[in-house]
């Protein structure tokens, strides 16, 4: 007897469709809520609070955290959907529509990461749009900008794929986020340049992988950054492969899927 | 349960059933099978396709009805298709027709843009038998497909089962509903404590049975001279008796004698069903005394 033939790319499509549908089915969750939590930002911090603080890099202010906010929502989105979407998949066991179905590992994993860099781009661009009604975004890399939001987006879909293949409980979906993403977004230079600080907490940030994010973004836009924009895209990649292959290891495995 | 070297094969085109008490490891047995668990040692061939060397072919011939519903609550039923077609490498233009016609067989197409958490549960367990077939699997595997299904329902997927099996489909089912496994299956095997405890055609194991017990309804209360004496008969109540047949008694010889007696026999039926009691000799062998 002849196996069917699995058509691979069929099978990506429909997981990233299936994965795209879900949060826009449920955009009042993940879409709105960015928007408007970002627009409170470059209310309060970029108009009231940065029309007080004036230049930054030779920048206004409003200007000079604009990238990192975008790229804030891109992280956090990007995260949050993978977090949130497979840890749902194996709580209502409909994980095993996939584990069942002739879909390797890999392309579970690229499946899902997919879907959670389309939300956070998604997220992303609707906060540049926002941005624009506060501030003009001169893109200096156009390159630059967009490889380094894409690549930021899937690490931190990894990271929210890793964090659901542990998680026994959704409250172990929302320690990470709160306890170290959140954290680390707000260390990481989106609303100060590291120049600010002093010497003990600027070498202090350079071991916060966010900040080589932003910054590069930052470098991407308006064509300043605190940190070399060749170490960031260094240290951005060595962490994807890390990450996919911890990812890809923990699925093969079947840690937490798999009795 | 943890299996002890099961040893199990089922042929092409068999309605097979396998059959034990709760925990007998069935469903550690389909886990295996379909790669929901883990095996520590063994090898499953699925139609001679070694399931650890070449997981994607010998998964592509499998269609799995688990025991729990697990589909997506929020998705469309129709979604809920497509997607598992889409998953089998299927592309949605070629899917879309074979949805419609499961959803028509298994009566769910006028629920196909219902959120599957807002179906009863006779339709989630119709959803699921669609869902396991939208891919036109070679190997069906069901595990306890009609558990909470009313009578009516459950005959009614008995006839659908039946009918994909005849278009040769391979079914490997697994039910508590041992009236069911009698019905439908041609192959059986009973596990308890991990093991195979027997493992053989229907016909074959029915005819281990040496007696069968029937219930007789009288017409009238039974008077109280009668002359029962030599026959395995007890009486439950006035117009109830319970009739122990071994194999080699001649029913007819036991009617005449009640006859003579002025006794009229309105109705008989199986104190039992006949593969229950059979099941329930087999696991009771192999039970722990406690």
């Amino acid at each position: 007897m002849k196996a069917p033939e699995v058509h691979h790319w069929v099978a990506f499509t429909t997981l990233l469709t299936r994965e795209i549908r879900r949060f826009i089915r449920i955009w009042p969750q993940t879409l709105l809520p960015p928007a408007i939590t970002m627009t409170l930002y470059f209310i309060i911090f970029g108009n009231l609070i940065g029309s007080r603080i004036g230049e930054m890099s030779g920048f206004s202010y409003m200007e000079y955290i604009a990238p990192g906010i975008i790229m804030m929502a891109v992280i956090n989105n990007a995260y949050a959907n993978v977090a949130s979407s497979f840890f749902s998949a194996k709580f209502q066991n409909h994980i095993e529509e996939l584990l069942v179905a002739p879909i390797p590992n890999y392309l579970i994993l690229v499946g899902y990461i997919a879907g959670g860099a389309a939300r956070g781009l998604l997220v992303g661009l609707i906060v540049t749009l926002v941005s624009l009604f506060f501030t003009t975004l001169p893109i200096q890399h156009i390159f630059i900008t967009l490889s380094m939001v894409v690549l930021s987006a899937i690490m931190f879909a990894l990271g929210g794929f890793i964090n659901a293949i542990y998680a026994k409980n959704f409250d172990e979906i929302a320690i990470i986020p709160t306890f170290i993403l959140t954290p680390l977004t707000y260390l990481g230079g989106i609303f100060y340049s590291i120049d600010l600080l002093p010497d003990f907490w600027q070498q202090a940030s350079l071991f916060n992988p966010i900040l080589y994010m932003v910054n590069a973004f930052r470098y991407g836009m308006l064509g300043v950054s605190d940190i070399p924009v060749s170490i960031a895209f260094s240290i951005i990649i060595f962490c994807i492969i890390g990450l996919s292959s911890f990812a890809l290891y923990l699925l093969n495995k079947g840690t937490g899927l798999r009795h | 349960m943890a299996l002890k070297g099961i040893d199990l094969d089922v042929e092409q085109g068999d309605f097979f059933a396998l059959l034990g008490p709760n925990g007998a490891g069935k469903s550690t047995t389909i886990g295996i099978v379909t790669s929901l668990i883990t095996k520590t040692s063994g090898e499953v061939k699925i139609f001679d396709i070694d399931l650890s060397t070449s997981p994607e072919k010998a998964k592509s011939y499998l269609g799995l009805v688990p025991q729990e519903f697990n589909f997506n609550g929020f998705e469309q039923v129709e979604n809920i298709l497509l997607t598992q077609a889409g998953y089998y490498g299927i592309p949605k233009k070629e899917a879309a027709p074979r949805v419609e016609q499961l959803l028509h067989q298994l009566d769910l197409w006028d629920k196909r843009f219902t959120p599957s958490r807002s179906l009863s549960g006779g339709m989630k367990r119709r959803l699921m038998i669609a869902r396991a077939l939208v891919h036109q699997p070679k190997l069906l595997i069901l595990d306890e497909p009609t558990a909470g299904v009313d009578i009516e329902l459950r005959r009614s997927m008995w006839q659908f089962l039946q009918e994909i099996n005849a278009q040769g489909t391979t079914i490997i089912l697994t039910t508590h509903y041992l009236e069911e496994a009698e019905n439908l299956c041609r192959n059986i095997a009973i596990i308890d404590h991990g093991s195979i405890i027997e493992n053989t055609d229907m016909k074959s194991l029915l005819n281990r049975l040496d007696k069968e017990v029937f219930i007789l309804d009288l017409k009238q209360p039974l008077p109280d001279n009668i002359d029962l004496s030599g026959l395995a008969i007890h009486q439950l109540d006035s117009k109830t008796l319970e009739l122990e047949l071994k194999r080699d008694d001649i029913i007819n010889n036991i009617f005449t004698r009640l006859t003579q007696q002025g006794i009229e026999i309105s109705s008989m039926k199986n104190k039992a069903n006949r593969l229950e009691e059979l099941f329930l000799a087999l696991v009771d062998r192999t039970s722990p005394n406690v």
